[in-house]
């Protein structure tokens, strides 16, 4: 069982975004990463995020589920049946996970993806002006088997949903 | 819970479902005439054996969770039981491992191209050509050194022969993305697969795919016209090629089971194509496919393969949508299934399936295929039949821990490189060699060949080791099929330990001992051999070429002191029979 496949560096803070999709009649509204000033575009939004003036360094620091939900949202999160969320089963590369929430829920303002085995537990983050159809397109780093939830928060509530995704040495198979 | 095959039948409702005549009375099994509106044949995992084979089942095939005596985790008298098989005969030995070697004599091998080619032509005759279509659920092109050395071309040959209409693919994969390209453009019939994507990246650089809009790298299904029926088949390929198999192979491809995905394209065949019945090809493994069927909703019938199980009565899966069929069949050309469906306008009304052993001193070899397989064969002719040992213990692989033919490896391994502890996968394929006769290398190349079978070693902590087999240990008995990869445990090689199926991965396994008795330490480091690494190429010799070695020194096999593994937690399992 040699093998360097899974990887198990780890790196802290946000994880690469590769790119994010979008669609609809906002399209050329761009969800956006936590950046400083992006407070002013997020004025008139109904419930957003607990720091929205800047990158949200308290959040990407936290090591447990709890700590960074409150961090980030200060709110509790339920599970949600609205919220599909698409992550493999078996990772085939650690290091670079697929993951795409989409949601039909209305009034979306941000979506956040949180790998609970990782050692800072907030993987990447995002915030969703107005108008802005909720989907995100990404990858996140794991380093083991772990459960991975998405976060989204609308219309002033955030909601969850969980998926167990295997980090796998691999070989074996049949 | 346990099902019995009556509380199954019962639960098919309004769907009618045929029992197959017991296998021991009729006086032709291979005379199956139709009394349905279409016939699909099914084989799978053939791994590359064009000749008859000996293939001993497991006796240890144990199932955790929902899968705890139910099948395919059935082994021995239970599997007899359950499926109401006589003892003693025939079919007692084609599914079980019991009596083998008596029965193996009394039987003779399975199996065979040239023996499934008059067999399938006659089951095609009896139900007539254009009501009939012949698939392949994969592992057709492996496990054999003319195979490996054709890059699986022979076995395409061999089944455009055999009229194979539909393929999909497992190790077909492993003679990478250009490989597989040539094996397709060789293949007469239609190779498909929904759940093989172009990765973003590979889709961005416009690497050639069947529709780039969603990505799909093989078309997804096909449909048959049978009997004035139209039979949409989809196909699945096994879901974790670059997970089990070095990623070097499929760089440019993602894989993945993809229930959404797939219940998207049963809804199109059913709404837009218009389809009187859907069907799924699947190499799944069939843990996967019973979790897959209630998950998706219109499939009629999943033909299944993989795991190897051969299965004589389809399981029935409920879903929202209604139920499903799930069926297995086998491996190394042991058996052929026939299901024979009737139909009405977009409903399948009724099943019949068989699922036929097959004995090749019962069938007459097919002359054309024969010579194509000689064919083959004649430009290795002297290195496949050079007699490596003389064999004086049955060998055999299939199992969920120990096989006696992976202890042979792994004794070789152990002393060709020196090693303390070996490492050697726990594949699913691999002949059984009979005791009294011959080792040849080709026996030996049906346990070992493929693209990445060189030997390595390396040295490792007593941690590690134990992290490596909770790993595999958790891709074999994860409670939850979508987890699992469909292989059997690694085997060991020089230290032996204690395994419990049903703890969570990081507490199955304790107790790891060197063959000496001494306990390993995490935390020291032991130098270990193996083969088959899915990390990068070795540059070594492969695995073949150094057992040879040893068995030409040793010049006999037999196995007196096989490392063992001791299964904890595991009472009364129906899939345990050790």
């Amino acid at each position: 069982m040699q093998n360097t496949k899974a990887t198990v560096r780890i790196k802290s803070g946000p994880a690469l975004t590769r790119r994010i999709t979008l669609s609809g009649a906002a399209a050329t509204t761009l969800a956006a990463l936590f950046a400083p000033g992006f407070k002013a575009a997020l004025a008139d939004t109904a419930a957003p995020m607990a720091d929205t003036s800047a990158y949200p360094a308290k959040a990407f620091a936290q090591k447990t589920k709890d700590d960074t939900i409150a961090a980030l949202f200060n709110m509790t999160a339920t599970a949600s049946t609205d919220i599909s969320f698409d992550a493999p089963d078996i990772a085939e590369n650690g290091a670079v996970v697929p993951v795409s929430i989409t949601t039909t829920l209305p009034d979306v303002t941000a979506i956040a993806v949180l790998a609970l085995g990782n050692p800072f537990t907030l993987a990447q983050a995002y915030q969703f002006p107005a108008g802005t159809n909720p989907a995100v397109s990404s990858r996140i780093k794991l380093a083991k088997t772990t459960d991975v939830i998405a976060l989204v928060q609308a219309g002033g509530k955030l909601y969850s949903v969980s998926k167990n995704v295997k980090v796998t040495l691999g070989g074996c198979g049949g | 819970m346990k099902l019995s095959r009556r509380s199954l039948l019962a639960s098919a409702g309004a769907l009618p479902f045929t029992m197959p005549a017991a296998y021991a009375a009729a006086a032709d099994m291979y005379d199956v005439p139709l009394h349905a509106d279409a016939r699909i044949i099914h084989i799978t995992d053939t791994h590359a054996q064009a000749n008859p084979v000996q293939f001993r089942e497991p006796s240890v095939n144990i199932g955790v969770g929902a899968a705890n005596g139910r099948p395919p985790h059935l082994v021995g008298e239970a599997f007899l039981k359950y499926f109401d098989i006589p003892a003693g005969g025939a079919a007692a030995h084609g599914f079980t491992f019991l009596d083998f070697e008596r029965a193996a004599h009394k039987y003779g091998p399975m199996g065979g191209f040239a023996h499934l080619k008059t067999l399938i032509d006659r089951l095609r005759n009896q139900a007539g050509a254009t009501r009939t279509m012949l698939v392949d659920g994969g592992d057709l092109t492996q496990g054999s050194g003319v195979a490996n050395l054709s890059g699986g071309q022979d076995m395409i040959a061999l089944a455009n022969i055999l009229g194979t209409d539909v393929l999909t693919g497992h190790w077909e994969f492993t003679y990478g993305e250009d490989g597989l390209a040539k094996l397709i453009a060789a293949f007469k019939g239609k190779f498909i697969a929904q759940n093989v994507f172009l990765t973003d990246d590979a889709a961005f650089a416009n690497k050639p795919a069947f529709d780039a809009a969603s990505g799909h790298v093989f078309a997804p299904f096909t449909i048959r016209e049978m009997g004035g029926y139209q039979i949409g088949v989809i196909g699945q390929a096994f879901p974790y090629v670059p997970i089990a198999h070095p990623g070097r192979f499929v760089p440019d491809w993602t894989f993945g089971i993809h229930p959404d995905t797939l219940q998207k394209t049963v809804n199109q065949l059913r709404d837009i194509h218009k389809v009187d019945a859907v069907v799924l090809l699947s190499h799944n493994g069939m843990d996967t496919d019973l979790a897959l069927a209630a998950k998706v909703s219109g499939i009629d019938i999943i033909m299944g393969g993989h795991t190897h199980d051969a299965i004589p009565i389809p399981q029935i899966v409920k879903n929202p949508g209604g139920k499903t069929f799930v069926t297995n069949a086998g491996s190394a050309g042991k058996f052929v299934a026939v299901l024979d469906l009737s139909l009405s306008k977009g409903a399948l009304k009724g099943l019949q399936y068989r699922l036929l052993p097959v004995y090749a001193n019962e069938i007459k070899a097919d002359p054309v295929m024969q010579a194509e397989i000689t064919k083959w064969r004649a430009p290795h002719q002297a290195m496949l039949q050079e007699k490596l040992a003389d064999v004086e213990t049955l060998l055999y692989r299939r199992g969920n821990f120990t096989g006696t033919m992976d202890q042979m490896i792994c004794d070789a391994l152990l002393q060709e490189m020196d090693a303390q502890i070996v490492l050697s996968p726990g594949f699913r394929w691999g002949n059984t060699v009979l005791a009294g006769g011959p080792m040849t290398m080709e026996d030996l190349l049906s346990e070992t060949a493929m693209t990445y079978g060189d030997v390595y070693v390396s040295m490792m902590t007593g941690a590690q080791i134990k992290a490596a087999m909770e790993d595999v240990c958790d891709n074999l008995f994860n409670p939850d099929p979508f987890y699992q990869q469909g292989g059997d445990m690694v085997r060991v090689g020089g230290m032996n330990y204690a395994c419990a199926p049903n703890e969570k991965i990081g507490n199955r396994i304790s107790e790891m001992t060197l063959s000496n008795g001494q306990l390993l330490d995490a935390a020291k480091t032991y130098k270990v051999a193996g083969w088959a690494s899915v990390s990068q190429p070795q540059n070594t010799p492969p695995v073949w070429e150094v057992v040879a070695n040893y068995l030409r020194a040793e010049k006999t096999v037999r196995i007196t002191k096989p490392n063992v593994t001791k299964v904890i937690g595991i009472s009364n399992n129906a899939g345990y029979a050790p």
